[in-house]
């Protein structure tokens, strides 16, 4: 296809790459690009903002084992590998060899115009396995894949700029 | 603890529920002294807001006492404060450029998605308002959970009553921003549709901004004679065709200026109000525009519209041509809350603003549900109504 559309690959009307299915979203957060990236490179920071996931312990320099709950109570896991930093714009993981779910990602950290501090962007590929597991990765990615990740870009958003994530909640259950 | 809660159109009541608690860092629990029903929650008293559950609780005008105090809260328990009705976060994009009530950090995550598909971009948070804007449970209760404290609370020096500063809230600042979105400048004739509570305080506005002419317009008598008292000039519309009044009262020229403080509910007698009736009953998402269609018709070549009447869906029959043919400029917006408070509280002081003359009726909580119906059947002699709340 001729180079004449800059848009993100995620806004194609076909969504897919290669046999991956893509999501992605872009958030605009009012802070500094070192911070949000250094924020999300210590993996165990992601399940303060990621609901889905419970934990994430790094069993490498460059792997980690991420801990996804599951309907019933039950808990799936997910060896990642970090597969591309480059230091202050970019991260980029995928699922090692013979996970039960194939998925990558790529994390992107640019300067908003302005100084209106960091667009930050993910493009998370997947490829939803069946059966049981199918009900497992719907739940890691909600009922719709693209819902899950701009969710989680959002709480991202709200955690760095405020310190908190809003919630309408009157109780703690 | 007591709070009044929404079970379906025009079925409010006071049900016990358990009392809120501080969640995240920021929040504090306010103990609620004096809380106000608005115009706005007649919309949801009459279902034309989507996105409401049963059991919500409702208000969004509200004031109290600091009981209890989360550990990155600014304020101090004891303090008393009014709580502004728009929810804002104070870092984000839009808080920093002083757009508080464009908020992108205080309408939880997962309740943004109906109004980033309706709107094209998700809502702030609003106090007792749907779930559109974030569940928040509201002030007509015993206590409420306030997020952001640090932000949107102003803190009321000792010695000024309850009610001399509660409708620093929303409806004070709504009618400001409505003067100020008009652009008003000395000389200026300007015309308000509704001579509600908004529309009230518009008219006092637009007159310290200056305004030569301010023309207000309503069906009800002592919402009009209340305009009066504030030198406005009056059209009765159930007795006055409104924009031939209008011109013959501006020399053929047309006001300046006009405001829509009606919003969604406008009443009114011509064909597009009875279609957009019907229209409004068959899908939520339909609006009444006979007031704004009206405005943007009179409103003088070259001239602005201010709308601060809510609208919550679509309107069709909108005049484009008149808008684009006579180059008006409109501007609308919930409150930016946060940006007119002070001067406000400051102008009360100082006198310069009367905001006790609005006050109608002073009823405990629990007879909010009369409050409600009142309010919404006799809006002639029931022109704000008080709850009290301890
Ligand atoms: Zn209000
Ligand atoms: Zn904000």
């Amino acid at each position: 296809m001729a180079n004449t559309d800059d848009a993100p690959k995620r806004t194609n009307r076909d969504d897919k790459d290669g046999d991956l299915a893509i999501v992605g979203r872009s958030v605009l957060i009012n802070r500094p690009r070192s911070e949000l990236f250094a924020y999300w490179r210590d993996f165990t920071n992601l399940p303060s903002f990621m609901e889905a996931v419970e934990k994430i312990q790094m069993t490498g320099e460059k792997r980690s084992v991420w801990t996804i709950r599951a309907p019933a109570g039950q808990t799936v896991e997910l060896e990642t590998e970090v597969t591309d930093v480059v230091d202050g714009e970019s991260i980029a993981w995928r699922s090692v060899e013979g996970s039960q779910i194939k998925t990558e990602g790529r994390v992107t950290f640019t300067d908003a115009p302005a100084d209106r501090g960091t667009v930050v962007s993910a493009d998370i590929g997947y490829e939803p396995p069946a059966g049981d597991l199918g009900r497992v990765v719907a739940k890691l990615f909600a009922a719709e894949p693209n819902i899950q990740a701009r969710h989680e870009l959002k709480r991202f958003k709200m955690l760095m700029e405020t310190g908190e994530i809003a919630t309408g909640a009157y109780h703690r259950s | 603890m007591r709070a009044l809660t929404w079970h379906g159109t025009q079925d409010v009541r006071v049900d016990t529920v358990p009392d809120p608690e501080i969640i995240n860092p920021r929040d504090v629990i306010l103990k609620v002294t004096s809380t106000a029903i608005c115009g706005s929650d007649l919309h949801l008293y009459d279902g034309v807001i989507p996105g409401m559950k049963s059991g919500d609780i409702l208000g969004h005008e509200f004031m109290g006492e600091v009981v209890e105090v989360g550990p990155k809260s600014t304020l101090m328990k004891g303090q008393r404060v009014v709580v502004p009705f728009t929810i804002s976060c104070g870092q984000c994009f839009f808080c920093k450029n002083t757009q508080f009530s464009a908020c992108d950090n205080s309408n939880p995550v997962a309740k943004q998605d109906a109004s980033e598909k309706l709107y094209g971009h998700a809502m702030g948070g609003i106090f007792g308002y749907s779930h559109m804007t974030g569940g928040y449970a509201g002030g007509q209760a015993e206590y409420v959970r306030v997020p952001f404290s640090d932000v949107g609370p102003i803190v009321i020096p000792d010695g000024m009553e309850d009610e001399e500063v509660l409708f620093l809230s929303d409806i004070l600042p709504t009618g400001w921003m409505a003067a100020e979105n008009a652009e008003i400048e000395p000389g200026d004739t300007v015309a308000v549709w509704g001579a509600g509570p908004v529309g009230l305080f518009a008219v006092q506005s637009a007159k310290l901004m200056g305004a030569e002419q301010i023309i207000a317009i309503d069906h009800h008598p002592h919402r009009l004679e209340l305009a009066k008292k504030f030198g406005a000039k009056t059209i009765n519309f159930s007795e006055t065709h409104v924009r031939e009044a209008l011109m013959e009262m501006t020399g053929g020229i047309g006001p300046d200026a006009v405001i829509d403080a009606v919003g969604m509910e406008a009443h009114g007698f011509a064909v597009d109000n009875v279609l957009d009736v019907v229209k409004q009953k068959l899908s939520p998402g339909a609006d009444r525009g006979h007031a704004l269609r009206q405005a943007l018709l009179a409103c003088r070549k070259g001239g602005r519209v201010s709308v601060p009447g809510v609208y919550g869906g679509m309107l069709d029959k909108w005049p484009l041509g008149a808008m684009m043919e006579k180059g008006l400029t409109i501007r609308t917006g919930q409150t930016h809350m946060q940006r007119y408070t002070k001067d406000l509280l400051h102008k009360i002081q100082e006198g310069e603003i009367d905001t006790t003359f609005l006050i109608s009726h002073r009823l405990p909580l629990e007879e909010a549900p009369t409050g409600y119906e009142n309010f919404h059947d006799k809006q002639n002699e029931w022109t704000k109504v008080v709850l009290k709340a301890h």
